[in-house]
């Protein structure tokens, strides 16, 4: 083969398979939580004007590091080369040049940058779906505000919205049902449904999003907030119009069953390892420490979105919490005082202060069933 | 005074415990010293054991991500590993090893025989290393820092109760900070005395090297950046110990107020790293070239216009904290204006290679891959700019890309071309070049595995400092690929030590000019007399020591000088007799000593240690100021 035709024969080939790999695996997994398979009308257009942006750098790139390696190899010394190569100290109109030609590239980058900040900006729709996310440690409360005389609706881990609809969150670190209770700085981000927002304590930041398509698309918190940062998770649930005024009209209904009607797990869950301290299993419109368990049961995932609600993982959970999400609550069954330490949900089985009881794992699977009849 | 020859004592004062120190070698005369060259040589020592440091942490960091739900370590350790490696990085090995160069080189460059303060030069080294002591001890006392290198209140700041950082971490993190630029903030204002001062005739500043005027203009950055951040880490620790309520948001006070205040420095910070980098460049690239550096002038000025911009864009770390459309666009602007100079400079380090004879020496393909890997740094840089696709990049791991391609693909590759050119100068012999070629390569291929996977990883939603990640989501196959990428680059990092230490006592030796140098430092003696200069040079043009060895034909060819520069060793028979060099002192170490007593005073809020703190350090300044001159 002489150099021209194996250039053309293997190499031109190899490097076109290649680049296609990468441009079809650049694409990357069907994960839910991938911002280059955008599934909200923000994230396309974030999508679109980053792909746009990566043409160009791409070019550029490889114009350099081509550019970088042929002068290298060109230009190398070697035996019987004149090493004594003309000495140019610069030329103005080249350097010129190339101030210029960046300029006019970003330009061209930043026309359709400021007009997507904007365009992103818009104020929100009157027909919106006004939610309230508030960041706690680690985990997303969710609130549907009351509407039309229904009381409003608290929930984590897994938002519900409808398709097609603009979603307009309102983001919050302070929850003005515990007064002075303010958490860290968390982010609100789902990647096919747009770009992250800050929860910033003290103000209240928002977040509009339109899903495209019905489905379920994972969140995560972005913003580095202690411990169990990676594990906050939480789901978006995007369904029909009907569909989600169904669940929302569910989510406002009592419990399925009363702790008075729950028994011996009632009497477990409230006043032998009180639970109720933090959580509440009787009204869905309360915010309080914990999350709402009202509706637990109607929900996939719990415990910061990272676990999948099985009875098995339930079980686990309620007996030894931190030894599934890393929290740092030992100190959590003491009565809040100086120097206790209490983010999250305490070890039954673990650390038990003295005077209160050691939970059993047939009394965790009794509360276990109790919370998981709270469809 | 200490001269080369005994001189006869001109004080009485000499006596007691000012005495000053005389020893010239061993052990004692390392801590003494103020020879702007030895303390190069410490810093740069020094950092490259923190370089290791946090080389181990990272490689903790990704034996953790290499499969779904690691358990190498817990959330609470991981956390004080991504913590303690961009503290590391940042704070004990780019900045130390930049000061550590620019200390041995700058004063040779401009033809001076010492930094202008040689006692405050020292005073910075130990607080830096003391500082980096004082911040790994936390290791051992309760815990290290797990706030994140950047520390974002209220989680830093809130009352050590509240139980979002428990243990004392975070304030060996402020403290030590606070510690590490008060050792900053010295070598700032060494440098830029030295370069405005203490430049031999003839020096004009634009005929100052590249690599001495981007340490100038780093030392003006640190100057200017070190305060902002000094006030909000007081803050801080204020309000988590002592209960100011800066950043509470419940009692009105503001936790955005800290990321401003933070990224004010953080955002120059970036740039004090950066620059020495492509200082160092400029220079290896003419001289592997040789050819001059093409565009000297609009480099220099492409050099100082980024440190300027660099002033005007710190709130593109902010673009999802809700400033606003107006105002992030408007910093979305300024971040790509500093595209343009960053451009020329690439534009013109090509245009330097380019015609010219290049001899492809370990540290030229350390130059030509920076060139190459910085600009993809670059490039991803210009997409944070497009504020909506950094609205879904920032915290991801492409971000961790983009900075490990500016700051690994651009400082790091730009450092070791620095050590394969300098160390001869330094040890008087050569870095073997097999061994070089090894280590550039592992480096580069490691350097690549491991930093471009993470680009698709943050786009397909793979969140920063996260300490595990669930099956299922398809990120497995590329992580384990960068953790397999990182092992690569450890790999190659040990192979540089082992040239380093081999090549100390078997390399070839390197003779004066090993690389048919262009600038001072390459005129005199491998390694340099204490002194430098037997006499002080006088330059005639930029590049001079380039043209007593060459001139050029009608063509612009060159053409050798008949001496061959035989001019450029004229003095070498001087014996450097009665050249007056600042004494040795024991002070820097002792006033040094003192701010890590202060700084545990403060973490464990002991008032007895305060007092022995403030004690040792009044000894030191006092005693500096009064102890004789010779």
């Amino acid at each position: 083969m002489t150099k021209r035709s194996w250039r053309r024969r293997v190499l031109l080939p190899v490097v076109g398979i290649i680049s296609s790999a990468v441009l079809v695996a650049g694409c990357g997994p069907d994960n839910s939580q991938n911002s280059l398979q955008p599934a909200g009308e923000e994230a396309r257009k974030i999508d679109d004007l980053f792909m746009f942006v990566v043409v160009i750098a791409a070019f550029i790139g490889v114009f350099v590091v081509v550019g970088t390696v042929y002068a290298a190899i060109r230009f190398r010394a070697r035996p019987g080369r004149d090493d004594r190569p003309k000495q140019t100290h610069g030329n103005t109109a080249l350097e010129v040049g190339w101030t210029l030609l960046p300029a006019v590239i970003l330009a061209v980058v930043a026309v359709p940058t400021i007009s997507l900040i904007f365009d992103l900006n818009e104020p929100k729709k009157p027909d919106a779906v006004e939610i309230i996310a508030v960041g706690k440690q680690w985990w997303w409360q969710f609130e549907y505000p009351a509407q039309d005389g229904e009381p409003r609706v608290v929930t984590a881990n897994e938002l519900h919205v409808p398709v097609g609809r603009e979603v307009f969150m309102k983001l919050r670190a302070c929850d003005p049902s515990l007064p002075g209770e303010c958490n860290v700085i968390h982010s609100f981000w789902v990647p096919e449904l747009n770009g992250k927002r800050d929860v910033m304590p003290g103000r209240q930041n928002t977040l509009s999003f339109t899903a495209e398509k019905e489905g379920v698309y994972f969140g995560q918190c972005a913003e580095y907030c202690g411990l169990s940062h990676a594990n906050m998770r939480f789901r978006v649930i995007v369904q029909s119009e009907d569909e989600y005024a169904d669940w929302l009209a569910s989510q406002r209904e009592g419990p399925a069953v009363t702790l008075a009607q729950a028994g011996e797990a009632g009497n477990l869950f409230s006043a032998k390892y009180a639970c109720t301290n933090c959580h509440t299993t009787e009204d869905s419109s309360l915010s309080v420490y914990g999350p709402n368990l009202t509706h637990l049961a109607s929900r996939s995932v719990f415990a910061s979105g990272y676990y999948k609600l099985t009875k098995a993982n339930l079980v686990d959970w309620i007996l030894n919490a931190p030894s599934m999400i890393p929290m740092e609550s030992k100190e959590c069954r003491l009565p809040p005082g100086p120097g206790n330490v209490c983010v999250g949900m305490p070890s039954y089985v673990n650390d038990t202060p003295p005077g209160l009881p050691t939970m059993t794992r047939s009394e965790a699977v009794q509360i276990a069933d109790y919370l998981l009849s709270l469809k | 005074m200490t001269t080369v020859e005994k001189a006869p004592p001109v004080s009485r004062r000499d006596v007691g415990l000012l005495r000053r120190p005389r020893a010239t070698t061993g052990f004692a005369s390392w801590i003494t010293t103020v020879d702007h060259k030895k303390i190069g040589i410490l810093y740069v020592c020094t950092a490259l054991v923190f370089f290791v440091l946090g080389g181990v942490e990272a490689l903790l960091i990704r034996l953790q991500l290499f499969g779904p739900n690691g358990t190498v370590l817990t959330a609470g350790q991981y956390n004080q590993m991504f913590t303690m490696h961009g503290t590391t990085m940042v704070f004990l090995v780019g900045m130390p090893i930049a000061i550590g160069l620019g200390n041995y080189f700058v004063p040779l460059q401009i033809g001076a025989r010492d930094v202008a303060f040689p006692r405050i030069n020292m005073f910075g080294y130990w607080v830096v290393l003391l500082g980096g002591i004082f911040m790994y001890s936390s290791f051992f006392l309760g815990g290290a820092p797990d706030g994140g290198w950047f520390g974002y209140t209220p989680l830093t700041s809130a009352p050590l109760d509240s139980g979002f950082l428990p243990g004392r971490g975070p304030d060996f993190w402020t403290m030590g900070l606070i510690l590490l630029g008060i050792g900053s903030t010295t070598s700032a204002i060494n440098f830029i005395v030295t370069c405005i001062n203490m430049r031999c005739p003839g020096m004009s500043l634009l005929r100052m090297p590249v690599f001495t005027w981007m340490m100038l203009v780093i030392a003006f950055l640190t100057l200017f950046a070190i305060p902002p951040v000094t006030v909000a880490l007081t803050m801080v620790f204020f309000d988590r110990n002592f209960g100011t309520l800066f950043f509470d948001p419940a009692a009105g006070g503001d936790p955005l107020l800290y990321q401003h205040l933070f990224w004010i420095f953080g955002h120059p910070e970036v740039y004090i790293l950066i620059l020495p980098g492509m200082g160092i460049v400029s220079e290896t690239l003419p001289v592997f070239s040789r050819k001059p550096l093409f565009g000297y002038a609009i480099v220099v000025f492409s050099g100082i216009a980024i440190g300027f911009l660099g002033w005007g864009v710190w709130a593109h770390h902010m673009f999802v904290t809700g400033l606003g459309p107006v105002a992030i666009s408007a910093f979305g602007l300024a971040t790509m204006l500093i595209a343009i100079p960053t451009g020329v400079k690439i534009f013109n380090w090509l245009g330097t290679v380019w015609g010219g004879s290049v001899r492809l020496t370990t540290s030229m393909l350390f130059s030509l891959g920076f060139i190459a890997m910085f600009t993809i740094g670059g490039l991803s840089g210009v997409m944070h700019s497009v504020v909506p696709a950094d609205t879904q990049q920032t915290d991801t791991y492409f971000v961790v890309a983009h900075f490990h391609y500016v700051l690994f693909g651009g400082l790091i590759l730009a450092l070791f071309a620095g050590f394969y050119y300098w160390y001869p100068k330094v040890f008087g012999r050569m870095l073997d070049e097999r061994m070089g070629k090894l280590n550039f390569w592992t480096m580069f291929i490691g350097f690549n595995l491991t930093f471009a996977p993470m680009h698709l990883l943050g786009l397909w939603g793979q969140p920063r400092r996260t300490y595990r990640y669930d099956e299922g989501l398809g990120w497995e196959a590329l992580n384990q690929l960068v953790t397999v990428g990182s092992f690569i680059i450890a790999f190659s990092v040990l192979v540089f030590i082992v040239n380093a230490v081999v090549s100390k006592s078997r390399g070839k030796v390197a003779g004066d000019d090993p690389w048919d140098g262009r600038t001072l430092e390459w005129s005199i003696s491998s390694p340099p007399p204490e002194y430098n200069f037997a006499e002080i040079p006088e330059v005639h043009s930029r590049d001079d020591f380039w043209h007593r060895k060459y001139t050029e034909d009608d063509e612009g060819r060159l053409v050798p000088l008949p001496s061959g520069g035989a001019e450029a060793h004229a003095a070498a028979g001087h014996d450097g007799h009665g050249i007056h060099l600042p004494s040795p002192s024991y002070f820097p170490l002792v006033t040094a000593l003192g701010l890590p007593i202060l700084g545990y005073a403060a973490v464990f809020q002991n008032v007895w240690l305060a007092l022995l703190g403030a004690v040792v350090l009044l000894y030191g300044i006092y005693a500096w100021a009064i102890e004789p001159a010779d």
